[in-house]
């Protein structure tokens, strides 16, 4: 199929970007959406001009470096997934697709598509961590975990940090990545001793970061490509409210 | 942590707003069941009596107090926290994914609640305005009931309290449900039931409101 991209260009953090378009032909149907921008790059590359900046890495939906805001969805159109495994299966032959960077002033564009998601990483380093003493690795069934939390603490853990919450949000909050964060490990035994200040922590830092407030319009977890509930800002909320009404979560 | 600090978090405002709005749905529930004393249908006496509680009972009159400072907060945290939020994405997308991704009032909170809020002006200075003026100017309490059979008599203000009824509801619709969301509710277990009750609640007492301009207007309640 041969299709129209009209596709984001910016050359650094400080420069305006603005949209160039492009003509790709003989796209197979079977092709993901990133081996489609690979084919873009090398017809860039044979021509001479500069290929478009992305990012990916696994190309298995499973390490949430793809980003791409296609047609004004996050990850494109594909329900709990990621680009590199939205395939072109879904686009017709003629059709326009337009492909932002996530946008929010807190993920500043590094260049084209890429933008730099480094404030997810500076919120984890403020509470989403557990405190193990070295020694022999306890054994793994030495601690009962309740099947159920056992359960929404791995789902939880399913997040992988690609910013589609934050590029879906109208406000650009990072809650539901927070959230996750916080569920995953205040659900476990493991969690318990940093829990206060893990949420406090975390969410002072996110909003340092200079992320949106969460206003629970839920279009964070439409886009979610691993389906990361809202029930998780929920209980980010109330691990919130049980740090400050315990006078505990002073923070570091 | 101290309160001070606790509140002005993100999830701090958030629980101002969640707070504050609950106290409002609270009002809105006592407000609707006063005024529905009219549909008896007896030229007002029952409403007449409840409206003579409300308008001197001296702990009623407290809480009024707290009902317009939680009303002023709500409204300017809200929009404060719109354009806070708005400043969070300078360069804005060029495709947006519109309602395919959440709904358009959750999304729409900030209108919905300053049409609310210019409805309320309206409404305030009809009713509870005059009414308190008198009262404090020492002319006693006007008749009510009266009022607003006189004042529902013309097109133009019964057609602006419809709207301000569907702005209410379609403002609950989102609200109700997340004033529960913040207060951390929003879990399995709670989560169908906050949202039944809160979609049943955006329906009735706004069409109950509504439904006072309207028989004054269609002349079912005279």
């Amino acid at each position: 199929m041969n299709l129209t991209l009209k596709v984001w260009k910016q050359k650094n953090k400080n420069e305006k970007g603005h949209f160039e378009t492009y003509q790709v032909k003989d796209i197979s149907s079977e092709m993901s959406f990133l081996e489609m921008f690979d084919v873009l790059n090398e017809q860039l590359v044979a021509e001479g001009k500069e290929p478009i900046a992305f990012d990916h890495d696994c190309r298995e939906g499973i390490c949430g470096m793809c980003s791409m805001h296609i047609n004004g969805r996050a990850h494109g159109p594909w329900h709990h997934t990621t680009t590199c495994q939205l395939h072109m299966r879904e686009y017709k032959n003629g059709d326009t697709i337009v492909v932002e960077p996530w946008r929010a002033n807190s993920f500043p564009v590094i260049k084209d598509l890429v933008v730099d998601r480094t404030s997810f990483d500076r919120i984890i380093e403020a509470g989403g961590y557990i405190s193990v003493n070295t020694g022999n690795a306890v054994d793994a069934n030495a601690l009962p975990i309740e099947k159920q939390k056992a359960d929404e603490a791995f789902a939880a853990a399913a997040c992988i940090g690609c910013g589609a919450c934050v590029a879906a949000c109208p406000n650009a909050s990072a809650m539901l990545f927070v959230s996750a964060k916080v569920s995953h490990l205040a659900l476990l035994p493991q969690g318990d001793p940093e829990r206060k200040t893990r949420a406090v922590n975390m969410i002072q830092q996110m909003d340092k970061e200079g992320f949106g407030s969460c206003t629970n319009i839920g279009a964070c977890e439409a886009e979610c490509p691993k389906g990361i509930s809202l029930e998780n800002i929920a209980r980010l909320n109330r691990e919130y409210i049980g740090a400050v009404f315990s006078g505990s979560g002073e923070g570091a | 942590m101290n309160w001070k600090n606790a509140f002005s978090t993100s999830i701090g405002k958030k629980l101002q707003m969640s707070l504050t709005g609950l106290f409002l749905i609270i009002f809105l529930i006592v407000h609707c069941y006063i005024n529905a004393q009219i549909f008896y249908n007896d030229g007002g006496v029952r409403f007449t009596e409840a409206a003579h509680f409300m308008g001197t009972n001296f702990v009623i009159r407290t809480i009024e107090l707290g009902l317009f400072a939680f009303l002023i907060l709500h409204s300017v945290q809200g929009l404060l926290l719109w354009a806070k939020n708005r400043a969070r994405r300078n360069t804005r997308y060029a495709v947006n994914a519109g309602n395919s991704t959440s709904k358009w009032y959750s999304r729409s909170m900030a209108l919905l609640g300053t049409l609310v809020l210019l409805f309320l002006v309206l409404h305030l200075s009809k009713f509870w305005g005059p009414n308190r003026l008198s009262q404090t100017t020492g002319n006693g309490e006007l008749d009510l009931y009266t009022m607003m059979r006189d004042e529902f008599q013309v097109t133009w203000v019964v057609i602006v309290y419809i709207l301000g009824c569907i702005a209410l509801g379609w403002h609950l619709l989102h609200g109700f449900y997340s004033a529960f969301q913040t207060l951390g509710l929003g879990t399995h277990r709670y989560k169908g039931i906050i949202k039944g009750i809160g979609v049943a609640f955006s329906i009735i007492v706004p069409v109950i409101f509504a439904l006072m301009p309207v028989s004054f207007y269609m002349g079912w309640v005279s």
